[in-house]
This record gives structure tokens, sequence and C-alpha cells, in this order.
């Protein structure tokens, strides 16, 4: 079968679905491939490069539209500003177009593909399990973003990133504020901590707070025990509005404090971005702030943003651009064909340039959008990775249990003490009083012995046991009251006794046994 | 010398032995609290022998400068690694010698007293014998196991419950019979049945428990033995033997239950046995499929590894002990922290074979404490270490505790050098720990490799 890669049309796209390393790779799989003439020019890949890797150069798209089998691209498909064609329209039966296809905001797009018989499979709607994480370019382009992130914020902040104390005066660290600890805002995170500034994150899962902790940043914690924020398929769901109150709150309260925020949450599929940074928040701000909003194309977490641009307002610099990663477009590129190469290896199981969709793949399923014709979108829910959530669940259940056992009667410690009391008390009635007097002794010492021990600390316990089998030889006063008796054979035993207990205490006058722990 | 100042010198005794145990819930104080200890047995040998001793003196110092010459020769050859087995061995010799008093005072029995207190004195002696025997016989055992003269797998026999309860019905049975004849003036020879009964019954409960509880054996044994001085406190109307009995007894009875809480295991479990052979065959060999080879790896490689490490955790175990390990490890120690790498210790409340072994070897090779840390202390910060070193230590370190349900040692609180970056594993062989169970940590993606080496090949390198 027969790959087409037509240059992305989209203004200020400058990605490209395939890189030449791919290309050779997709190759070996016994695909041909074939792309547009300077397809991947914006990306640093030019058609010499191509032409190495065995790639075919098309100058005219339409061709390549026509003559391909499968295309593969970065943008959905739209009306070329040139040339004045649709590539879908161009689409026919058994062809199949693979790309971000966003089927909930295009469903025109989506009808049309149907109407023509053609299969489509979006990139976006790869299933986020496991599984699918080499082909989820959602994570890989997320992952540029948080870098973009905190690179524009860097060139539009007005200070170092890292605190530094210099001959011409002390420099403090930034302090950045990252909001949503996804794929994104943990590359953000990453980022930003690396470049030496302070990092605090936020997020409504609090699960995350061990991601974020690793890479040694701040976890914002509300004070809210009971709501989890992690929905299903590892995308935050939208929280109660006591939550939000609190959290923004949190929010206004950071904002004076921090240089830099950067938002990159609050994605919730199929839904406007939410406001999490207002004017206020914005105006508080100290001058020379910067905000990053990646959530500026969906409307933005900050209403001040404006997409695709950078704007200053109450002295805070907004930027409001929408698609960073095409501002790393090499490295984009590069994921995004490696994604997309996984993805075709799992089309293509037999390794003979052969596609197949198996609508009973999970992960296929989930990605396809149109099936010969069909409209399969919305996918059956997916069989997601809830376990991780049950587990957390569970196990706090059980550390609950663990820590409060079920509550005893109140008066359930006095059965062992009157038990004792009246065992004492028959004893009492018959036991002559010398023994009496003997069992307190006993009983007090026991108590003693008790409250002492539990202080000697842990690297001592093997001192304290030699220390207490050395004076346990005591017996040895039990064998001398008895040694002057008349009979022979006491006398013997009581030697005996004697001899052997003497073993122990010079034994332990002479090796000194708390002589180790002393240093 | 009359009674009241033997009382009070008793008195001053018991209060010196109180400040002995006291002093040693610290280490600056611990070598005053042993020589506490040491002036409270001289005080109460002292007064006994003016005070009591009215005849028979010769053989009174014969058997001191008998015992004595044995015991200075004792503690000279023994080294600091063998202390799990002396102290055993010990065990069972005060075991003995209380043996020695009780029938001593069984065949004086009773001059003078009657009725009720002649049972209680009778059911005294039976029972301080009885504690005193199987302490013996038990101290005996528990030396051959540790000594390796004896396996240390548990020895299991079928019906081992009934044949218990068969001795302790049989015991409680003998004592009815006992106090019977010995208001007659008799009863010698069912005492000695009584106490072959006890030796039986120490040796079998010793050998049916598995090596890793050995810590918990060893502290059981020094209470029972603080027990048996006790009963024969009661059975002589000595206080100081009460007392000091019931503060060795509370002492290792605590010991024991600290040991059994690190291994999140019921005391009663480990005196029944069984630890250390699973029932079901599935739990020895740690999760299905993860079995993996070994990973060998050079001196060399371990020595650039380590120079690289900004963290380096070292995780002592008997191994260490057996080979004699912590002065050289103590070394690379040394040479690591001057070149500004942090290396530390983490210390499993259970390492080696009995309670805080680690601490001695580490103190013996002048390791300074402030490096030394306890299990939950270093658990955290295994994410940031770069490098641990397992030395010597299976199951304190074995993951399957956590991993593996039904693995014998599932539950038990273990280090987690795996959530570490590299795991070095130093040991004499591959083989399965002391509980008997596979070490998936051996075979695991994060335990690059094991050296066969012993550390002084590491030290040449560093």
């Amino acid at each position: 079968m027969r790959i087409g890669i037509p240059k992305e049309i989209e203004e200020g796209e400058k990605r490209v679905a395939l890189t030449p390393e791919v290309a050779a790779q997709l190759q070996k799989l016994g695909f041909t491939v074939a792309i547009e003439s300077k397809a991947g020019e914006a990306a640093s890949f030019d058609d010499e490069h191509y032409a190495q890797a065995g790639v075919e150069i098309i100058e005219d798209p339409r061709e390549l539209w026509t003559s391909s089998d499968i295309i593969m691209k970065v943008r959905p498909p739209k009306e070329h500003p040139e040339l004045g064609f649709y590539g879908v329209e161009l689409l026919k039966e058994h062809q199949t177009l693979i790309s971000f296809l966003y089927p909930a905001q295009n469903p025109e797009m989506l009808q049309a593909l149907a109407e023509r018989g053609v299969t489509a499979l979006a990139m976006d709607s790869v299933p986020r399990i496991s599984r699918a994480q080499k082909m989820d370019a959602l994570s890989s382009m997320a992952n540029i973003a948080g870098y973009r992130a905190v690179v524009e914020a860097a060139q539009h902040f007005g200070r170092f990133f890292t605190g530094q104390i210099t001959a011409a005066g002390k420099v403090p660290p930034a302090k950045v504020l990252v909001i949503g600890a996804g794929v994104a805002g943990l590359a953000a995170i990453g980022a930003a901590s690396s470049m030496g500034a302070i990092v605090r994150a936020f997020d409504t899962r609090p699960v995350v707070k061990e991601q974020v902790e690793s890479l040694n940043a701040e976890f914002l914690m509300l004070e809210f025990d009971d709501e989890d924020g992690s929905g299903e398929g590892g995308y935050a769901k939208t929280m109660s509005p006591a939550f939000i109150k609190a959290e923004m709150d949190l929010f206004a309260a950071q904002a004076a404090e921090v240089d830099i925020i950067i938002t990159t949450s609050a994605l919730i599929p199929g839904r406007p971005a939410p406001e999490l940074i207002t004017e206020r928040m914005v105006a508080n701000m100290k001058p020379g702030s910067v905000i990053v909003d990646l959530a500026a194309e969906a409307g933005g977490n900050c209403k001040l943003t404006e997409a695709n641009k950078v704007v200053v307002k109450h002295g805070v610099t907004l930027i409001g651009y929408t698609n960073l990663p095409s501002r790393l477009a090499a490295q984009a590129s590069q994921l995004y064909a490696t994604n997309l190469r996984h993805l075709l290896t799992d089309l293509c199981p037999d390794k003979n340039g052969e596609i197949v969709v198996n609508m009973e793949d999970e992960v296929i399923r989930g990605a396809t959008v149109v099936n010969s014709g069909e409209i399969s979108w919305p996918p059956p829910a997916p069989r997601i990775s809830v376990a991780p959530k049950e587990d957390i669940g569970i196990k706090a259940k059980q550390a609950l249990q663990k820590a409060e056992p079920k509550p005893a009667h109140p008066l359930a410690f006095l059965i062992p003490l009157v038990a004792c009391g009246l065992a004492l008390f028959g004893l009492g009635t018959v036991a002559p009083p010398a023994f009496i007097g003997h069992l307190s002794v006993f009983v007090l010492s026991c108590f003693i012995g008790y409250m002492v021990i539990w202080g000697v600390s842990h690297s001592l316990h093997t001192p304290l046991m030699s220390v207490t089998n050395a004076i346990s030889s005591i017996i040895v006063i039990g064998a001398l009251m008895q040694i002057s008796s008349d009979s022979t054979l006491v006398v013997v035993l009581s030697t005996l006794a004697v001899f052997i207990t003497s073993i122990n205490i010079v034994g332990w006058l002479r090796s000194d046994p708390a002589h180790a722990a002393h240093v | 010398m009359n009674a009241g100042v033997i009382t009070v010198s008793y008195i001053g005794a018991g209060a010196l032995f109180i400040m002995a145990l006291n002093g040693l819930s610290h280490q600056e104080s611990a070598r005053r609290g042993n020589l506490y200890g040491m002036l409270g047995m001289g005080l109460a040998l002292l007064v006994t022998v003016v005070g009591l001793v009215t005849d028979n003196q010769f053989f009174l110092v014969g058997g001191i400068l008998a015992g004595g010459a044995i015991g200075w020769v004792l503690a000279q050859r023994v080294e600091m690694t063998q202390m799990p087995e002396l102290v055993a061995i010990l065990h069972s010799l005060v075991g003995l010698g209380a043996v020695f008093v009780g029938y001593a005072n069984a065949l004086d029995h009773g001059a003078g007293i009657s009725g009720v207190e002649l049972t209680i004195h009778d059911v005294e002696t039976y029972i301080g014998i009885l504690i005193s025997a199987l302490t013996f016989s038990g101290s005996v055992a528990a030396y051959l196991k540790l000594s390796g003269k004896i396996s240390g797998k548990p020895l299991q026999l079928p019906g081992r419950h009934w044949f218990n309860l068969g001795l302790l019905i049989a015991a409680i049975w003998l004592c009815g019979l006992y106090v019977e004849q010995s208001a007659a003036g008799g009863g010698i020879g069912v005492t000695i049945l009584m106490t072959l009964i006890a030796l039986t019954f120490g040796v079998h409960m010793v050998v049916a428990i598995g090596g890793a509880d050995m810590p918990v054996v060893v502290s059981m044994l020094n209470s029972y033995s603080g027990w048996a001085a006790a009963a024969m406190g009661f059975m002589l109307g000595n206080d100081l033997l009460i007392v000091v009995g019931a503060l060795v007894g509370s002492s290792g009875a605590i010991l024991s239950y600290i040991m059994c809480k690190a291994m999140n295991r019921k005391f009663v479990n480990v005196i029944m046995g069984g630890f250390g052979t699973p029932k079901s065959a599935g739990g020895v060999a740690g999760p299905a499929g993860d079995a993996g080879d070994v990973k060998p790896i050079e001196a060399q490689e371990v020595a650039e590894l380590l120079l690289n490490a900004k963290e380096v955790m070292i995780l002592p175990g008997y191994g260490m002990a057996v080979a004699q390990a912590q002065h050289v490890v103590y070394e690379i120690t040394k040479k690591l922290r001057d070149k500004g790498v942090n290396v530390r210790f983490g210390i499993h409340p259970v390492a080696g074979r009995m309670p805080g072994h680690m601490n001695v070897l580490l103190a013996e090779a002048k390791v300074p404490y402030d490096i030394v840390y306890e299990m939950d202390e270093v658990n955290q910060d295994f994410p940031k270490v770069d490098v641990s070193i397992v030395i010597g230590a299976n199951d304190i370190v074995n993951p399957a505790a956590q991993d593996v349900p039904d693995s014998p040692i599932a539950g038990m609180p273990v280090l987690e050098p795996w959530n570490g970056k590299t795991t070095i594993v130093l040991k004499r062989g591959m083989s399965t720990g002391y509980a008997g169970v596979d070490n998936p940590l051996y075979f695991t993606k994060t335990t690059p490799g094991c050296c066969s080496a012993m550390p002084k090949t590491v030290l040449i390198q560093c």
C-alpha cells in the first residue's frame, strides 16, 4: 500500500506527519511512501532527505490525495487556500485517512468522510490506555507544549529563572505556578525546575502529587479530603462548586506571589476551558509577570488571553499561542511520525504493507472514527484502566480499617482486670502472707521492667539482651542459699549450679556487652 | 549478719539492676548501666556469701573458680559475629543452673511447712524446674541452629501441635501427682519425668521454628531464663531473685514483641512454628514469570557506579556479619563520603540473627551513629538513592513480602531498594534466604547486577 503525506496547509502549521527516519521504517513494513514536495521544509526536513530515504516526491497535492491508499496528516483536512480543493472530496472507497480529526468538533467532515466510503482514524481518539501509549499523539504533543510553554514564558519574563548571587547583586529565583499536572503540566514543571525556578503545581487529582514531587516541585493541596478529580481515562472531571471556590482562593493567593503562571489544565473533553485566572488575579500579579495559557484555543483559562497572540494587560504578559508543538516543529514531527508508525505497525500485523482495520482490537477500534463509510464514533466506552483508582480506594480503606479497629466496648478493658482481680482474691483467701508478699514484689517488678525496657533504643537491643542474660545468673543466689545443706546431693547440685552460673557471670565481666554500643 | 542487713542489701542490688536496664536506654549511659549491673551482682553475691553460707565454702570457691576460668577463656575467644550463638549458649547455662537449684530445693524440700503453704511451695518448685529445663534444652537447640550445627530449616513433625498439647497435659497431671507425693516426702521420680518432658518440649519448640524467626527465639529464651529465676525466687522466698527474674522476663518478652512486630507476625504464630516452609509451593517462586537471570557485575563497574552516585544506601544483613565485612564496608563508606557521596546505612529491625545485630557490628567498625538509620527512616528516601548495596541480606529486602500474598513473608515490612535507581547485591550465593523464599529483587529490572566479588575488591578500585 502507498502512504501519502500532504503538506500541512493550516496557517502557521510547521509540523509534518513524516520524517525521513520514519519513512525508512515504514518501508520495512512493506509500504511505499510518497510526500508532497516541500512538506517537511518548515520542520527542517527537505525533499532531498526524504528522497534519500526512498520517498517519492510529488509536486501536485491533488495527485497525492488521489493516488495514495493511506493519507497521513497532522491537522484535520480543510480547503486548500491556494489550489482551492478540499482533500476529503478527492478521497474515495478503500482509502484511509489518519490524522488529528477532532470528530466532536467536526461533524460535517465526519459525515463527508463517511459519504465517500473511506476509513478514517483519528489520532486524538486513540484510547489512553497503557498499551496505546506509544501511539498517544496527544501526550507527545502535550509534552512538547509543556516544555515550549516554559520557553515562551522565559522569553517574555524579564529575569533569570534561577536565583543567583553575583557581584552585581542578588537575583531571586523565579516562582512558577503550573495549574494542571497532566502530561503538559508535568513537562512544564520539569522544564521550569531544571531551569532553576521554584515550581509549584496544582491539580484536582491528588494522585499526581507524587509525580509532581518527583520533579522537585511543590504540590499545592486543597484541604478537601473527600473529593478526587480523577476522571475516567486519566482526565480530570468537573468539581463541586465548593471545591472550585477553594481552588479559586488558592489561585488568587498564589497569583499575588508567583512570577509565572502556566495553565495547562481544564481541557475537559468537549467543553470550553473553565476560567481559572480572573482579571482581578491578573491585576494583582506583579508587573512583568507572565501567564502562558495552553487552553487559549478553547477560550482560555484566563479570559484576558487572546488566541495566537501575546498581549500585555495590567502589566502582565499573556501568551495565548494555540499551537505550541508547531513551534518546536522538528521535534513534534519526529514524535508524531513515530506515533503514526506505531499505529501502522498495529494496523499491519503481517508486515506486508497491507493494513487491516481490526475492530476487535481495542486501540484500533477507539481510533477508527469512520470504517469503510460507516461512522463508528464515538466508540463504546473503553475498558480503561480504572484499576489504580480502585486500588487506591481499597488501600485507603484497608489503611482506615487498620487505623481504626472496630470500636471495643468502652468497658471491655475492665474484663481482664476483673478476672485478674477475682483470681488474686481467690489466691489471697488461701495463700500464706509470705507468698502474697512475694507476689506483690513480682508484679511490681514486671511493671518496672515493662516501663524501663520500652525506653531502650533499638540499637541497644543486643547489649540489653547480653546484660539481662548476665543478670539472670542471679540464680546463683539460689545455689548459695542451699550450698550449706547437710545433704550431700544438695551440696553437689548447688556446687554445679555455682560452677555453671560463674561461667556466665565472668564471661559477662570479661566481654563487656555494652562496649560495642559505646562509640 | 542479720536478716535486715541482707534484705536491705538485696533492695540495693535490685535498684542497681533496674538502673542497669535504665542506663541501656541511651548510647552514652550504656556503659554506666553495665557497670551498675556488675555492682548489683557483686553486692548480691557478697551479701549472700557472707550472710547465708555457713558451710561448704570450699565447694563454693571451687565452683566459682572453675566456672570463672571457663567463662574468662570463653569470652576472650568469642567474636562479635558469634554473639547470637553465644547468647543462646549463655541462656542455656542459666537454665541448667536453675535446674540444679530447683532439684537441690526439691531434695531439701519443705522443712517445717505443711498444708496450703507446702502445696504452693511444691507448685513453685515444680514450675521453676519446668521453665528452667525447657530454657536449657531450648537454648541448646537454638545454639545448635544458630551455629549451623543442625539445619536452620524448621523441623515439623506431623501432629506437632497435638504432641505439644499432650506434653502440656502430662506436665499438669504430673504436677498434681508431685504435690501428692511430695506431701509424703517423695516425688523425685515424678520430677525427673517432668524434667524429661520439659527438655523434650524445649527442643521441639525451637526446632520447629524457622531460621528467620531466630531473633524472636533468642529473646524469648532470654525471657524464659528470667521467668525461671523468678520461679526460683518464689520457691526460695527470695525477693531479689523475683525482682531480677521479673525484670529479665519482661525485658525478653518485650523484645520478642518488638521483633514480631517488625516482622508483622503474631507471637503465637512464631511460637507455633512453621515459618519458612510455605504450605503451598506457589509462594516460593515469587511473581510468576518474573524470574530471570542474575546479571553479574565487575568490581570495577561497582566502583564506578559508586563514585558517580550522589546517594548511596547500604543495606546489611546477616551475610555481612558472617563475612566480617563491616570494617571493609566502613572503609569504602569513608572514602565515598570524602568524595562527597552521601552514604547511609539502612537497618531492618530484624536484620541478622538477634535484635540489634547490625548496629553492634557497625558500632564495632566505628561507623558513626548519625549515618545509620532505621528502616522507617530511609524507606521513603529510596527514590532519591542512586545506588543501594545489599550486603548479605535477603528476606529483609524481598519485594515478595509486598507483592506475593501467599508468600511466607507476606506482610512483613521490608526495605525497598527497588524504588531506587540501581541495586547491587553482594552475596555468597543466590540461594533463598533464611525464610526459604526466593528473592525477585535479584532479578528485577532495577537490579543491574549482583557482584559475587567480596567488598575488598571494590575497595582497591575506589
